[in-house]
């Protein structure tokens, strides 16, 4: 045990001397935090678009300004001929064009129906479902007042019994990416820390020869591992309290759930992690490669967890991988919780994934991190 | 684990006793049966070239390393089962003095002791001492790694035998430090034996293995040949003669005696032309001669003494011509009946 503190304080004097790593470890929590959590942003608003008004009628201005009044389309021009589209498209300038055949207003005026087209830049998927389905209901709804109001002329009474639906959005109301984004982070950093710092802090002792003078004294494999490990499963909580406490503070993500069983369920987590970190630092040579290791582990993470990506739309052999990642189960947790106030029992297949995935990388990289050498 | 397992040496047992140790690295042997004793007290040096198996020898004995073959038993703990108790009685320092560098001397030697077991009192005092005997006490707040190379492996040592172990391992502590350092070391560690702590360095500078009480010669992963300096070098019978000729021809006089049967190495030194010379009876005699008849006069001859780098030369240049031999042996032997099988040698 005195064996063990003496490596982890001996850690920590080293970590105390690399003041970039020690700057980074706090910094980075917090800058990804406000990058991520400002930056991310799925709710798509403000759209440059093209208008193509054939019509110049009131019919059709009222159209473009309940179009503006939706916030998701931002009048950027209006042009008079489809070349004008085609350009603007292209170079990117534009992303939406709104174009109002001539007749509109007259035939709206007639009762009859009028076509206006809407043309989308499709390269980002995510764009073209959202122009078109606001356009297709704000078109929709016009449609309704607009029926209505031709049998209120004819001196019908408009019937009000067709099906409506009311959407109650739970636990984030306001659908704020933000609060989505950052209890996310927290899980992308105790990775990135976790496995990046543990597996080149050991292969740094490899690199410079002290690890050779440790395996010749008398410490023990147990000993070594844990007591380089304390001092990152330190730091690794005071990180995810530093994202917690500022997205708390900046974004306003609440913190509905059981902290302590968050803390608690974390340490599975941040094991699997430190594991992984270790079984890395069997394999690498020099810091570089660990480090290099790590990123490329890093991102898969990233794509695949649900951190960035709905997990429900990931092909079925994407969502096997995904499972094998600890960061996916832990995402889970920590939104469930902070999020949901998830109970114990809400999250307790998560945790078991967890403690499966943690026991196979303990068992991998105790096989492989021998005292032995060669 | 914090239970100290002692030493457990019977009185006049050997603290090292290795028997036919072999290593293979993939198909390259790098240590061949090698056997060698070393008595407590003493200064054991392992000579050899870079690359002859010295380290793979002292990690085998260290316990971090299996021999493929051969057993050995270490302050009395067998090498392969029982590795770690003989890590709590060794010190060992690499050739890299393996000292973290961003923390400062007393740092370093704070952790070593306590890695070592050392606690409270004790601790504090053995530190203090350490820093005291090693002449540190300026330094000791000083970072590692802005220490000149004497100094780190000051410390290296330092932090080594901080234990106070019955039994220390030196890899190539002295590479690329220089002589005036080397000199400085050499008297620590004769201050250490002097303690009772049997030192066991390895070395490729043969004014150091003058300085050790045995020696063993490894080559190619085998051991040529151990003994005390004395013994190894008298065990030769080289006969070393230095002599001057006219300066003008004394690349002429060395072509000459190289071609006497029974001389081994003809080196120049300045003026002075050196000459090893084995199994001749009369050295003198036989170089006169010689020189005489090609009309070439000696200004000076004196007989001196070998020394362990003429006996070590010797026996390497022994060793590769035995090996070439053997090689052309083979070559011939595998490609007299298929004639396609010369090529695949």
């Amino acid at each position: 045990m005195r064996r063990l503190l003496a490596i982890a304080w001996k850690e920590l004097i080293q970590l105390r001397r690399d003041r970039m790593t020690f700057g980074m470890m706090v910094g980075i929590p917090l800058m990804q935090l406000l990058l991520f959590g400002f930056a991310i942003n799925s709710d798509v608003r403000h759209m440059p678009t093209l208008v193509y008004d054939q019509d110049h009628s009131a019919e059709s201005r009222d159209l473009v300004t309940r179009m503006v009044n939706t916030g998701f389309y931002d009048v950027t021009g209006y042009v008079q001929n489809y070349e004008s589209i085609t350009h603007s498209l292209r170079a990117g300038a534009a992303k939406i064009a709104i174009i109002i055949p001539p007749d509109m207003g007259k035939s709206l005026r007639e009762g009859k129906g009028a076509r206006a087209q809407l043309v989308v830049d499709g390269s980002d998927p995510q764009t073209v479902a959202s122009a078109t389905n606001t356009a297709i209901s704000l078109a929709g709804a016009r449609s309704i007042e607009l029926t209505a109001a031709r049998m209120q002329l004819l001196g019908m009474r408009p019937t009000s019994d067709s099906i409506s639906i009311e959407p109650t959005t739970w636990y984030n109301p306001e659908l704020k990416t933000a609060i989505f984004v950052v209890p996310g982070i927290v899980g992308v950093i105790l990775t990135m820390t976790m496995i990046m710092f543990t597996s080149m802090a050991i292969v740094r002792e490899r690199e410079r020869g002290t690890l050779e003078q440790l395996i010749v004294s008398p410490v023990g494999r147990f000993e070594l591992v844990i007591g380089k490990i304390l001092p990152y499963i330190a730091i690794g909580y005071v990180q995810m309290s530093i994202i917690l406490f500022a997205g708390r503070l900046v974004f306003h993500v609440p913190l509905r759930g059981n902290m302590v069983m968050l803390y608690a369920l974390a340490s599975v987590f941040i094991a699997a992690c430190l594991a992984l970190g270790l079984f890395f630092s069997t394999i690498a040579k020099t810091q570089q490669q660990a480090m290099q290791m790590s990123f490329f582990f890093l991102l898969p993470n990233i794509l695949l967890s649900g951190f960035m990506f709905p997990f429900e739309g990931m092909p079925r052999f994407a969502q096997r991988l995904s499972e094998v990642l600890p960061l996916t189960h832990f995402l889970r947790i920590v939104r469930g919780i902070t999020l949901k106030g998830a109970t114990f029992a809400d999250v307790r297949s998560e945790l078991m994934s967890l403690a499966i995935i943690l026991s196979v990388l303990v068992v991998l990289s105790s096989l492989r991190f021998s005292k032995k050498l060669g | 684990m914090s239970s100290h397992d002692a030493p457990r040496l019977e009185p006049g047992q050997p603290v090292i006793e290795a028997d036919h140790l072999s290593r293979k690295f993939g198909k390259l042997w790098a240590v061949r049966d090698v056997s060698m004793r070393v008595q407590r007290g003493s200064i054991y040096g392992v000579l050899g070239p870079n690359g002859a198996g010295k380290s793979t020898t002292i990690r085998m004995l260290c316990g971090i390393l299996d021999p493929t073959s051969g057993k050995g038993r270490v302050v009395g703990y067998d090498i392969a089962s029982e590795s770690e108790k003989i890590k709590q009685n060794i010190g060992y320092m690499t050739q890299r003095f393996s000292l973290y560098e961003d923390m400062t001397v007393e740092e370093n030697l704070k952790f070593y002791a306590s890695v070592y077991g050392l606690s409270g009192r004790a601790k504090d005092q053995r530190i203090a001492e350490t820093i005291e005997n090693a002449g540190l006490l300026d330094r000791k707040k000083q970072l590692a790694g802005t220490l000149s190379g004497g100094w780190k492996q000051r410390v290296a040592l330092a932090s080594s035998t901080i234990h106070r172990p019955p039994l220390l391992f030196l890899d190539e502590p002295t590479a690329g430090v220089d002589p005036v350092s080397r000199r400085d070391f050499w008297d620590q560690i004769h201050r250490i034996a002097g303690e009772g702590t049997t030192v066991l360095v390895t070395t490729h500078y043969m004014d150091e293995a003058e300085r050790c009480h045995e020696l063993a010669f490894i080559f190619r992963g085998e051991l040529l040949a151990s003994g005390t300096p004395r013994e190894i070098v008298d065990r030769r019978a080289l006969s070393i003669s230095l002599l001057e000729v006219e300066a003008s021809k004394t690349h002429q006089a060395a072509d000459l005696i190289k071609t006497i049967a029974g001389v081994e190495e003809v080196n120049h030194f300045g003026l002075v032309t050196r000459i090893a010379s084995r199994n001749l009876d009369n050295p003198e005699q036989a170089i006169r001669s010689t020189l005489q008849g090609a009309g070439i006069e000696l200004t000076t001859f004196t007989a001196s003494k070998p020394n362990v780098e003429d006996a070590f030369v010797s026996m390497v240049r022994e060793d590769v011509a035995f090996a070439a031999a053997k090689r052309e042996q083979d070559r011939q032997a595998s490609s007299r009946p298929p004639a396609s099988q010369a090529s695949a040698s």
